[in-house]
């Protein structure tokens, strides 16, 4: 296992790159800790994937370099990097045995049989597939072929990095939280450092201990499940997680309230003069309807999936949601809604700020 | 202006895809067909379509029979999983080709294609080809060319689930407000019950090629009329557990008993299956008379908002859906709180003997 360090990075597919629009993937500064496992997580066409190939060696970066335990591999192709990949669609061998296939990466490096053997039956309780091992991998489903993909890229011990691109794809929505949970404990229990490419916030959340949110080119936050909900880095971050994701509203903000429509909005804390595009972010769980107090809103639609409630709102012209609970009476006449102060963020050209400790102090004194 | 199905069934090489089906939609209604891959959502939207002529039975439309009439001299429109466009066109010859071919003049297919094409917020892509968008995007152009036809009845074949999910949840905003403008029949086949209860309208849960319930879709999830329907309507699966009844008592399992009141007090003795969603085990104690539970935690997955646990009940596999994301221990004991009120009790058989009181209420 290794540390993985990304030092000055940045990849155009254009020869000439001149501005940094031109950039699929831009300047990209950080260390993958050994043993950890990530997530990439991002709309298609985010530069998730070109990070990716640039660390497998499919792709040689524009700028910078990438270094395993402090060595420079960027010039060392796929085969000397020592990593073990899962693509999207399965790659097995037809002709070979459930068995020959997963035991094909420990056969290529000369382990001993009795270990082989070993290690095949380990992976293959893991996966699943114990009572399938003597069959022609020909014939088998889409599933059962990349369970293969993925038990062939766990079998080594002694890999760099295990690399995931959108491997639970063609598998059946009831059996991938059941992968995605093998994969966890497999981490658990090996400690390989894993990165794990996906589009799908379940999948990323579930599986990885530290998520990297990916905008345009550009990583926007690294957290845990819990940052990424609580506290989004950028508006990008609120609104791709969580189903409705945080609502995001212009406002200007004068030390610890902001201003919308003539009506106020109490902060946690305060804010000293703020230039930019200025906006408060709030997650649809924070936002209470009521029918007194709070703030002014015309209630459009309710939308009852459930569980709980999505509550369509129109604030000031702005399109805004609400969750309530299952039990909870919404009515039309509900006109309020309370913002939670210590779930509400303050935005500057999308990037969070954090509220100004000295500024809040001398408000009270 | 209605679709009426009597006694329609589909049979394929002595394989029953369909039973015998009766199913009545009305104007200007949106109707869910819910169930898993398989259960038979497809054949019956064929057999609707006129695409597959009916083993047994009738289609009547607008009260006159056409079964076996074939779907081009019916007033249908259909739209696929697999967003299908003609990659050559622009957007707006993609949206205008059905007029074309029913021969409306120049003007008018004109003003109909601005006019969806607005709805559907591709204004801006009129002059690009299909392959120039992004999935969504693609997806509304062929829902475009679906809608601009009027036609009385359009059927949506999952045409969601091939986009990914802050697609889905814009496009499942727009869809019902295109359909209450439109007036049309629409049926929209799906596996996920999330989506159903967003679509609102009706719900007909399908499994293994049965109708099992229809009816309007919040009724339907709150008062399933068996168990295979409630299994249906809930992702992820209702927990069962079983019960006993001895005299007034009601013992869940073995680790809890209740007095049986109302109209519970009159069932005979024996034995019968408490069924609950998810979202109605809690970690903590809220309802006073809640029953506890303890399990051991196999698997925990988040969401951006919500936890799923994973829980083995003596046993038994139980899912609980928790708000907030948590970082809970694996392999260690949980317990987990259900209140009375969440609970359907089911007989022998599977059919709902009495739904949970709060569905009553809701």
């Amino acid at each position: 296992m290794a540390k993985i360090t990304l030092d000055n990075l940045a990849h155009s597919y254009l020869p000439n790159p001149t501005s940094e629009d031109d950039f699929a993937l831009k300047e990209l500064n950080h260390d993958w800790n050994d043993g950890a496992a990530y997530a990439l997580l991002g709309a298609s066409g985010c530069g998730k994937s070109t990070l990716l190939n640039i660390i497998s060696g499919l792709l040689y970066p524009s700028q910078g370099r990438i270094l395993f335990d402090g060595q420079d591999v960027t010039n060392a192709p796929t085969a000397e990097r020592n990593i073990a990949q899962v693509f999207q669609f399965p790659v097995v061998y037809d002709t070979m045995t459930v068995q020959d296939n997963l035991a094909f990466p420990l056969r290529n490096r000369g382990h001993d049989e009795t270990y082989v053997a070993g290690r095949v039956q380990e992976i293959a309780k893991m996966i699943g597939m114990e009572d399938m091992l003597r069959k022609k991998a020909r014939g088998l489903t889409a599933d059962a072929k990349q369970k293969i993909s993925l038990g062939r890229g766990m079998v080594r011990k002694d890999v760099n990095a295990l690399l995931f691109d959108e491997p639970l794809t063609v598998i059946d929505p009831h059996m991938k939280w059941e992968l995605r949970t093998q994969l966890k404990s497999l981490h658990h229990e090996f400690g390989h450092t894993m990165i794990y490419v996906t589009h799908d916030q379940t999948e990323a959340l579930t599986f990885a201990d530290k998520v990297v949110v990916m905008h345009d080119g550009r990583v926007v936050q690294i957290g845990t499940p819990e940052e990424l909900f609580e506290r989004p880095e950028h508006t990008f971050v609120g609104y791709f997680i969580g189903s409705p994701g945080m609502n995001v509203l212009p406002v200007d903000v004068d030390g610890a309230t902001a201003h919308i429509g003539g009506v106020d909005i109490p902060l946690s804390g305060g804010y000293s003069s703020l230039s930019g595009k200025v906006e408060l972010g709030i997650r649809p769980e924070f936002v209470r309807l009521s029918a007194t107090d709070g703030l002014p809103v015309k209630v459009k639609r309710i939308e009852d999936v459930g569980r709980h409630k999505i509550v369509r709102l129109d604030f000031f012209g702005h399109d805004i949601n609400a969750i309530a609970g299952e039990d909870d009476v919404v009515t039309a006449d509900m006109s309020h809604v309370i913002f939670d102060p210590s779930h509400a963020n303050v935005y500057v050209d999308d990037w969070r700020v954090v509220p100004d400790q000295s500024h809040t102090i001398e408000e009270a004194a | 202006m209605t679709l009426e199905l009597s006694g329609v069934s589909k049979v394929v090489e002595g394989q029953t895809h369909i039973y015998p089906t009766d199913l009545t939609l009305e104007k200007g209604t949106m109707n869910v067909l819910l169930g898993p891959t398989l259960s038979g959502k497809t054949s019956l939207m064929r057999l609707m379509a006129g695409l597959d002529v009916p083993a047994t039975g009738k289609i009547i439309w607008q009260g006159k029979d056409v079964t076996g009439q074939r779907v081009q001299d019916r007033k249908v429109a259909m739209v696929y999983q697999q967003f299908i466009n003609y990659p050559s066109m622009t957007v707006y010859d993609n949206i205008a080709s059905p007029m074309k071919l029913m021969g409306i003049d120049r003007a008018e297919i004109d003003r109909r294609v601005r006019d969806t094409a607005e709805l559907m917020k591709l204004t801006p892509m009129l002059d690009r080809k299909p392959l120039e968008l992004s999935g969504g995007q693609q997806q509304r152009c062929a829902l475009a060319r679906a809608l601009v036809k009027n036609a009385g009845l359009v059927l949506l074949d999952e045409p969601l689930a091939n986009l990914d999910y802050k697609l889905r949840e814009e496009l499942r905003i727009e869809i019902p407000k295109i359909f209450e403008e439109s007036g049309s029949i629409f049926v929209y086949a799906t596996t996920e019950p999330e989506e159903a209860l967003l679509l609102g309208g009706n719900t007909a849960t399908l499994w293994e090629g049965r109708v099992t319930q229809f009816g309007h879709t919040p009724k339907v999830y709150r008062q399933p009329v068996d168990a295979t329907t409630a299994r249906v309507f809930s992702d992820p699966p209702m927990n069962f557990l079983p019960i006993t009844k001895t005299g007034l008592q009601l013992s869940f399992g073995n680790d809890q008993s209740r007095q049986a009141k109302g109209r519970l007090a009159d069932l005979p003795d024996g034995r019968y299956t408490a069924g609950f969603r998810p979202n109605h085990l809690e970690i903590g104690q809220h309802a006073t008379d809640a029953m506890a539970f303890t399990t051991r935690l196999t698997v925990t997955e988040l969401t951006g908002s919500e936890t799923f646990v994973h829980l083995d009940h003596h046993g038994e596999r139980w899912v609980g859906l928790i708000h907030g994301v948590h970082d809970l221990k694996l392999g260690e004991d949980l317990t987990v709180w259900l209140d009375p009120r969440h609970v359907y009790l089911f007989d022998e058989l599977g059919k709902m003997i009495a739904p949970a009181t709060y569905a009553l209420a809701a």
